[in-house]
């Protein structure tokens, strides 16, 4: 059965038909036993006797037509099996590489092979593949191929790989890939800026980012003995997605092919795509009659995965004498690195409908070039195009804040859209479902001490002191819950965005729960527990979650875009709702009553009035399975399988407060406070939620502070490691004050929104805007991310003229 | 990353640490706390075909008190170091800058001996050891000898250590109630680095002495500082020699003349909060 009608939100809680109480609750994770312990499964992990390793030989070179490749050396050397180049292995393709999202019809883009052919076009892109006895073998073989590369001038800078000095791809011509344009009335817009009095234009740099998930990638594809079936281990965040894919490009057939997502140590989106080594696996594991694995190392990661982020923003408001804004221009060139991977053109556009965020702006003009580079390519990375739209925002709304000459949180007091214009008509062309902005706002200056704040950056100015005390605000709104599948056809976007459940009760009253989404650190099992225990009245411990193994679960669309909640958790609690409607007409027939009689309580459904008069839930489901007196129209079975399409996205927001110190002498910046005030609608597991905000704040402020992918002008990645890509760690970092607010979604019968991205959506331009603030008499108005401390410095020298 | 291949040898002692060099040469490497040598191998920086473990020499680990002068066993650990009573009394500069070497893990494998046999000029050790213008003792192959500071560091990741020499001991001068600093200008609490200062006051006897982390290739002293404090400059004027005969490193944390600034204003806090 599938629903694409929802009934009202049902308010705050879930709770099942006895009023219970597990939802809502900071249950301890189910997970985390065997994680914490050892035991989790993770693809390297796995023991297959008898399996061969994968080596990758990558170009060393951004940009390099490809000659003759020597492999005699490494073929010598022990263990070593094969070796295969793009001409070897271009037969086993049935079709390229896979972008599901060409944004535009006529959108530019190369054909992309997992082995490249002719041309390299990025350091990391793979040339040859060795396949050897163990990991190690493999390794010392990789670096005895011998490849004849012909370097050609690379284009590494965004604007100057735009201006086509150095054509990428010579069959497109050009580097330019597409243009998008969202402009419901141009005419608006441009009377908005001529008739404005106050108007903001920056430009912005959303740097390169690499994810680093704590587990590299890697796979295992082992073939069947008999029949030509395929089951393929990986590191990913979208079996099922990337099974249709490897069919299609593989050429496996589909019914044969069995993918498994074991357990996977993180992604943030780097693992939501079809990778080259995936595919490389897959064929070779059919060609070679043997299971075929690799796993990635560290360095090798970040050139190998895909990066975050990567724009060039120019950002303009048009605002009356009061700082109201009447209009907003945002225009982006966008780096989609050498190739498109599966969403890369798509990315910016998730943030397309948000340069206005949670202002009531009446007139609206958003496009977005995007551009190929010789680096590598980019795709989804927490946030996915709304951290740098609410970055480019909530950056304007300060230096507008300044023109206007007020302070930032009065100036978006004066722009909020107001509580009661819910559900929000947006320019943009979106339904905001709900939203409720000045009480976070609020709630955030209290957290940090606001008004001490400023008094004390006043005295310190007062006293020349040379430690400079800031503060900065970012309130944001984001889409996530994707999707509507007829929006995402709207946008050329090749799968849906529904989600499948299915909930059975046992014959001895365990409960099964198969789940399309694929957790990879969000504690899904916890949290359908939660939800499937309140409905049905039975223990989140007798209840088992399904996941991630397309033999197990058949149909989802899988684990991203802060989807898995607001789609997944509510098509479980839609299945569970159904195994009630199923139990109560089973019961009601063998207990001679009427199903309205009928009342759910604790696990029970017994006769109103008359208690004694009731079956056990495990009792219907024996019913169910023995089939022996079940109602005319009633199926065996005590199960309810549903896929649920949302009607909307979902909305979550909020207001995040940070405050810093910047030393004037060095240009160190030390975080002193970090305030967050996230509405995500009714909390399935207030824990849960908080992880995820933790973890969202961090890469939003690592971002802000110390991480960038730095490419010097060759096209190689000057920091691949860890010891110069400045992940931050706790010791960097104060203890974050959250709190949240509850404004449920109408748009599902949980009335939840998703949070996995809203940290990292809120936080950067937190930071940046607090610097600025602590900067600003001193003459700085903008400092780059991430605001190392040279880069401070340097502005703070520039804007005092020295 | 994968390390090249290697051969891997247990040495017992420190004589048989040191036949095993002679018997390899240049393609051996002695292995202690691995912290410096292991990253350089996993990015192939380092491809050693022999590695000499000298993990169960358990003779090269001790902290002893010598009537003015302190003497730590090579292998003694970071953690020890920085939480033995005898260096927080005797040498508190080097328990702090030991107490700060890269995080948990590192202090508790990492070596006195690895890091400063180790001879980068980002680590802070070799900063401490020039500032209190100490005493290498390595023993070869011809039997034991005493190596000044100053004259230990040669050059990047050089130092007067011959092939087959084992760095056996530190000896460090007790400086109990003399004047220290220690600045350590960072990106994250576990980094190297960008730019460190050590500094240990004069007592007649001992100090000047103001050693500087990553301002050059080789490990170095602020000698222009030093000589200005010994003509009697203050801290803000000696501090403006900080950067005098340094060639900094131009890398993705810093440029050289951010450097050089930042060494002028560490070098000014760490003579202020030493009591120049």
């Amino acid at each position: 059965m599938t629903a694409t009608e929802t009934p009202p939100a049902a308010g705050a809680g879930a709770a099942g038909e006895d009023g219970g109480g597990v939802v809502g609750q900071r249950m301890l994770r189910k997970e985390d036993a065997r994680l914490l312990t050892g035991e989790g499964r993770y693809v390297d992990d796995l023991q297959i006797p008898g399996a061969l390793w994968m080596g990758m030989v990558r170009s060393p070179f951004a940009h390099a037509r490809i000659g003759s490749i020597d492999a005699s050396d490494a073929l010598a050397m022990p263990g070593v099996r094969a070796v295969f180049t793009g001409d070897d292995l271009a037969d086993e393709w049935a079709a390229a590489m896979p972008c599901a999202w060409p944004v535009t019809d006529d959108m530019k883009a190369p054909d992309h092979w997992p082995v490249a052919r002719g041309k390299a076009c990025y350091v990391g892109d793979i040339v040859a593949v060795v396949v050897a006895e163990s990991r190690y073998q493999a390794a010392d073989a990789v670096d005895a191929v011998v490849v004849d590369y012909d370097p050609l001038d690379p284009a590494v800078d965004l604007e100057d790989a735009a201006s086509d000095r150095v054509v990428i791809h010579d069959d497109l011509g050009t580097n330019k890939s597409y243009t998008w344009t969202l402009s419901p009335d141009p005419d608006a817009v441009d009377r908005a800026f001529a008739q404005a009095v106050h108007t903001v234009s920056e430009r912005y740099v959303q740097q390169r980012l690499i994810p680093v998930a704590m587990e590299t990638r890697g796979v295992a594809v082992v073939p069947g003995v008999y029949g030509g079936d395929v089951t393929v281990y990986s590191a990913t965040q979208i079996p099922h997605i990337l099974k249709v894919m490897i069919a299609a490009t593989c050429g496996v057939p589909e019914q044969k092919l069995r993918v498994v997502a074991p357990s996977v140590g993180g992604a943030f989106g780097s693992k939501l795509d079809v990778y080259a080594e995936e595919l490389i696996a897959v064929a070779l594991a059919r060609r070679l009659g043997t299971p075929t694995r690799w796993t990635e190392g560290r360095s090798e990661n970040s050139v190998a995965t895909i990066q975050g982020r990567g724009q060039v923003q120019h950002m303009e408001l048009a605002a009356d004498g009061d700082g109201r804004v009447t209009a907003v221009r945002a225009r982006l060139t966008a780096d989609m690195g050498a190739y498109m991977q599966l969403v890369t053109p798509g990315i910016p556009l998730l943030g397309a409908f948000l340069y206005h965020g949670v202002y009531d702006v009446p007139a609206y003009h958003f496009e977005c070039t995007g551009v190929f580079t010789n680096c590598t390519p980019t795709d989804a990375y927490r946030g996915a195009g709304r951290p740098e739209a609410t970055y480019a925002l909530e950056r304007a709304m300060d230096s507008l804040a300044r023109t206007v000459g007020v302070d930032g949180a009065e100036i978006r007091r004066r722009n909020y859209i107001a509580p009661d214009k819910f559900p929000y008509e947006s320019v943009a062309g979106l339904t905001y479902d709900s939203g409720n902005y000045e009480p976070t706002l609020d709630r955030a200056l209290e957290l940090v001490g606001y008004d001490d704040l400023r008094a004390e950056q006043q005295r310190r100015r007062g006293a020349g002191e040379r430690k400079h005390l800031g503060v900065g605000i970012s309130t944001y709104v984001e889409m996530c819950g994707l999707a509507p599948s007829r929006v995402l056809a709207s946008l050329k976007y090749a799968a849906g965005g529904w989600e499948a459940a299915t909930v059975s009760v046992l014959p001895t009253g365990k409960v099964q729960v198969v789940s399309g989404a694929t957790p990879h650190g969000q504690g899904h099992e916890t949290s359908w527990s939660q939800i499937v225990a309140d409905r049905l009245g039975v223990d989140p411990a007798d209840i088992e979650v399904l996941h991630s193994d397309t033999a197990l679960s058949p149909h989802g669309m899988d684990t991203y875009g802060s989807r898995s909640l607001p789609v997944g958790g509510v098509a479980v609690a839609m299945a569970a709702d159904e195994v009630i409607a199923k139990a109560r007409t089973i019961a009601a027939h063998q207990l001679e009553a009427s199903e309205d009689d009928l009342e759910l309580v604790g696990g029970d459904l017994r006769v109103k009035g008359t208690p004694t008069r009731s079956m056990t839930l495990q009792e219907v489901a024996f019913e169910a399975f023995s089939a022996h007196d079940l109602p005319d129209g009633t199926d065996p079975v005590l199960t309810a399988q549903v896929t649920f399409d949302p009607p909307n996205f979902v909305f979550p927001f909020g207001t995040h407060v940070a405050v810093v110190e910047v030393d004037e002498d060095t240009g160190e910046v030390d975080l002193l406070d970090y305030a967050a005030v996230d509405d995500c609608g009714p909390q399935v597991n207030p824990m849960i939620v908080e992880g995820q905000i933790h973890g969202g704040i961090v890469q939003g402020v690592a971002q802000a502070l110390w991480e960038e992918a730095v490419y010097d002008a060759d096209g190689t990645l000057r920091n691949p490691s860890l010891i110069d890509y400045c992940v931050p760690s706790a010791a960097e970092l104060p203890s974050f004050k959250l709190d949240h607010t509850v404004t449920p979604s109408p748009t599902n019968l949980l009335g939840v929104k998703g949070i996995g991205e809203a940290g990292t959506i809120g936080s950067a331009p937190t930071v940046i805007n607090a610097i600025v603030d602590a900067l600003a008499p001193l003459g700085v108005t903008d400092v780059a991310m991430p605001a190392h401390p040279e880069r401070v410095w340097t502005a703070i020298q520039e804007a005092q003229g020295r | 990353m994968i390390p090249a291949p290697f051969d891997y040898r247990r040495a017992a002692s420190v004589d048989e640490a040191v036949s095993l060099l002679t018997e390899h040469g240049d393609e051996a490497k002695l292995l202690a706390g691995g912290h410096s040598l292991l990253p350089l191998m996993k990015l192939r920086l380092a491809q050693p075909t022999v590695l000499i473990d000298i993990g169960p020499v358990s003779d090269l680990s001790y902290i002893r008190d010598d009537g003015g002068t302190v003497r730590i066993g090579a292998m003694t650990r970071h953690h020890d170091v920085a939480f033995s009573d005898l260096v927080r009394e005797q040498i508190p500069l080097l328990a702090e800058v030991a107490g700060q070497i890269g995080d948990p893990q590192v202090r508790h494998r990492g070596t006195i001996g690895g890091s400063i046999a180790h001879g980068d000029p980002a680590s802070d050790l070799p900063a401490v050891l020039l500032s209190l213008r100490g005493t290498l003792v390595a023993r070869g192959p011809g039997g034991e000898r005493e190596i000044a500071a100053d004259d230990f560091f040669r050059g990047f990741l050089e130092t007067a250590l011959a092939p087959d020499e084992v760095l056996t001991e530190i000896r460090l001068p007790a400086v109990p109630g003399v004047g220290w600093a220690f600045e350590k200008f960072a990106r994250r609490a576990h980094d190297w680095a960008i730019v460190g200062v050590t500094a240990v006051l004069s007592n007649g006897s001992v100090g000047p002495g103001v050693g500087l982390v990553n301002m050059g290739s080789a490990p170095l002293r602020a000698a222009g500082v030093e000589e200005a404090l010994r003509s009697g400059s203050g801290a803000g004027d000696a501090a403006a020699r900080a950067a005098d005969g340094t060639e900094p490193p131009d890398d993705l944390n810093a440029s050289p003349e951010f450097r050089r600034h930042l060494a002028e204003v560490l070098v000014r806090r760490a003579l202020e909060s030493a009591g120049a």
